[in-house]
């Protein structure tokens, strides 16, 4: 069995209760870092651990938490970031369901390093079931002097809240996500200043996703550098990639970068293969926003390497050839899916979400979704598909934030990847229309 | 129908919720406390009209167009009646993958609603949603705060009996 850090103990009865956590090991993180380390002791281990942004960013924790400001006399925050909205990524809600003072306990380990004394959990309205079960859970730690006033007789305060969100993809987004904790619209700000300065009420602020804070309790317990001694190179430790569609067992799996991709999609162990009977046609690796790659560059690379599940090895021939490991949205696609027509839902889901702050990506998510829409339904003409890697190009790097990155990448790698399948629809408009029809050419299906 | 609101006021339970909510943020950043205080209001009043969107502004002490832009931006909030039902289904990728649209249309034809329209009777509001966090447990949808996953047509006509009672 493969190394657990943040699933080993998910699945002992009642771990969702202080209690039962407590006997498992829990909150001896807590008691270690605030009774022997120094908040830079524990900033240090953060470090050395190499843990990467598990939001999807990849940007290393340690280093992140390195760059916040320390003025005198002003209040530091700590926000972690559960507006999990990626489509295809659902790790965070299994994990915050399922194991809730995990992340309380991180919550606060991560707090004490940064010399926060109010942190927040902005948790995405929808999962207000979720936000229940942590609130319940920071109760009961509350009542065990693990959080409130003079934690452990250290005098170090933390007052923990829950902040719902209510709905909207682009809080997710650091910026919107201080802003709409602000009790404003979801609208990135313009950087710099960085959080890190001026975040939340224009304090300094450190926002770093579920997954990357979860990791905290094993990281004290155990060092830093047994941490990074998981992994492979700079993809240290474990990863919970969320494995949705045409696969036997859909669920969240946590693994060590670097198994192989073949191994997590075909073991018994992961996703248990394709569905009996079907073929691997595609696969998008990190969630919705990356590239999208046709079955011969999903197990190997362009090079012919063993294609691995680490940050490095996904994206290896950068877009031509590669994706992303981003959110760890493990979406798998097999010959009865129609590229176009997912790729259609894609940028509607982009276009209904982008914000509407810079024009680039209010229009251009607008265009994509309309021009997309006639070639599935039998409308398109030739000139669309370089109408589309146009737009998607004029969006690109043309935005405050990275949303419209996100949504101009699937569709660019669409057509990178199965252009074919898009002139089908187009030279065939009504054989393309008939319902439940795919192309069935020149694909090469693993 | 939820009944229009004509006595805007929270009940005296909500209230202290609400005053607990304000109370979480430091001095002078009770804006923050906006989307949790809007949440609880359509939870009594089912939808958030321009009276209880005033309201609202009056108790955090920010200007009501501070309500509507934020009220209108988040698409958890419904801005216009709903039915006792609100079914919120997932209409992204992952969810389509699984079989979604078949399962969705199976919901329309038996509810014989469109997106965005309510049952004659009041009992149900269809609205379509983006993706919900539950890819692998897709086709998926959400009734308040209750999930629904692994959807059928026949799980569905059971759901709709079971909430039609």
């Amino acid at each position: 069995m493969a190394k657990k850090i943040l699933t080993e103990h998910i699945n002992v009865p009642g771990i969702e209760t202080f209690d039962v956590y407590r006997k498992q090991g829990g909150y001896t993180a807590v008691e270690k870092a605030i009774k022997t380390m120094t908040p830079e002791e524990v900033v240090e281990e953060a470090k050395k651990s190499g843990v990467r942004g598990r939001g999807g960013a990849g940007f290393p924790m340690g280093m992140k938490w390195g760059f916040l400001a320390k003025p005198e006399g002003v209040p530091r925050y700590l926000v972690c970031n559960a507006d999990e909205s990626e489509p295809g990524t659902f790790k965070d809600h299994h994990l915050m369901k399922s194991i809730p003072h995990l992340l309380i306990e991180g919550m606060i380990i991560s707090s004490y390093a940064l010399g926060a004394n109010k942190s927040f959990i902005y948790v995405r309205g929808e999962l207000m079931y979720v936000i229940r079960i942590l609130e319940k859970a920071i109760e009961e730690a509350k009542a065990q002097g693990f959080l409130g006033k003079n934690i452990l007789g250290s005098g170090y305060d933390l007052e923990l809240i829950v902040q719902p969100g209510g709905g909207a993809y682009i809080c997710g987004e650091e910026t919107a996500l201080l802003e709409s904790l602000e009790g404003k619209r979801g609208n990135p700000r313009n950087k710099p200043p960085f959080p890190a300065v001026k975040g939340l009420y224009q304090s300094p602020t450190v926002v770093n996703n579920v997954e990357s804070i979860a990791n905290m309790s094993w990281i004290i317990n155990n060092g830093g550098d047994a941490y990074a001694a998981i992994g492979i190179g700079r993809s240290t430790g474990t990863k919970l990639i969320s494995a949705s569609g045409h696969i036997e067992k859909p669920g969240v799996y946590e693994i060590e970068l670097g198994v192989s991709v073949e191994e997590f999609l075909n073991s018994d162990e992961y996703c248990g293969g394709i569905r009996k009977g079907h073929h691997l046609k595609a696969l998008v690796a990190g969630g919705s926003s990356v590239p999208i790659l046709p079955a011969h560059l999903i197990m190997k690379t362009a090079n012919g390497e063993d294609r691995l599940m680490s940050y490095e090895s996904l994206s290896d021939g950068g877009f031509a050839t590669g994706t992303m490991l981003g959110s760890g949205g493990f979406i798998v696609f097999d010959e009865t899916a129609c590229i176009v027509r997912n790729t259609w839902n894609f940028s509607r889901f982009y276009h209904h979400e982008s914000c509407g702050q810079c024009s680039p990506c209010r229009e251009g998510t607008g265009w994509m979704e309309k021009v997309l829409h006639r070639i599935e339904h039998g409308h398109g003409s030739m000139h669309d598909v370089d109408l589309l890697v146009d737009i998607s190009k004029k969006i690109e790097g043309n935005t405050i934030c990275p949303l419209g990155d996100a949504a101009a990448w699937p569709v660019a790698s669409a057509i990178r990847h199965f252009r074919d399948e898009f002139v089908w629809h187009i030279t065939n408009p009504h054989e393309a229309t008939q319902p439940g029809a795919v192309y069935r050419g020149e694909m090469e299906l693993a | 129908m939820t009944e229009t609101p004509n006595l805007v006021a929270f009940t005296p339970e909500r209230l202290e919720k609400v005053k607990e909510i304000i109370a979480r943020y430091p001095e002078g950043r009770q804006k923050s406390a906006l989307l949790p205080v809007l949440h609880v209001a359509q939870e009594q009043w089912g939808w958030l009209n321009s009276e209880v969107m005033d309201y609202v502004a009056g108790i955090l002490s920010i200007q009501p167009v501070e309500v509507y832009e934020v009220a209108s931006f988040y698409t958890m909030y419904h801005l216009d009646p709903v039915g006792k039902h609100v079914i919120e289904y997932c209409r992204t990728g992952p969810c389509c993958l699984m079989g979604g649209e078949d399962v969705y249309g199976h919901l329309k034809q038996k509810l014989g609603v469109e997106a965005g329209q309510t049952t004659a009777d009041g009992l149900f509001t269809l609205k379509e949603v983006e993706c919900l966090a539950a890819c692998g447990w897709g086709p998926v949808f959400q009734i308040r705060e209750q999930f629904y996953m692994n959807l059928t047509n026949d799980k569905v006509d059971q759901i709709i009996e079971d909430l039609s009672k």
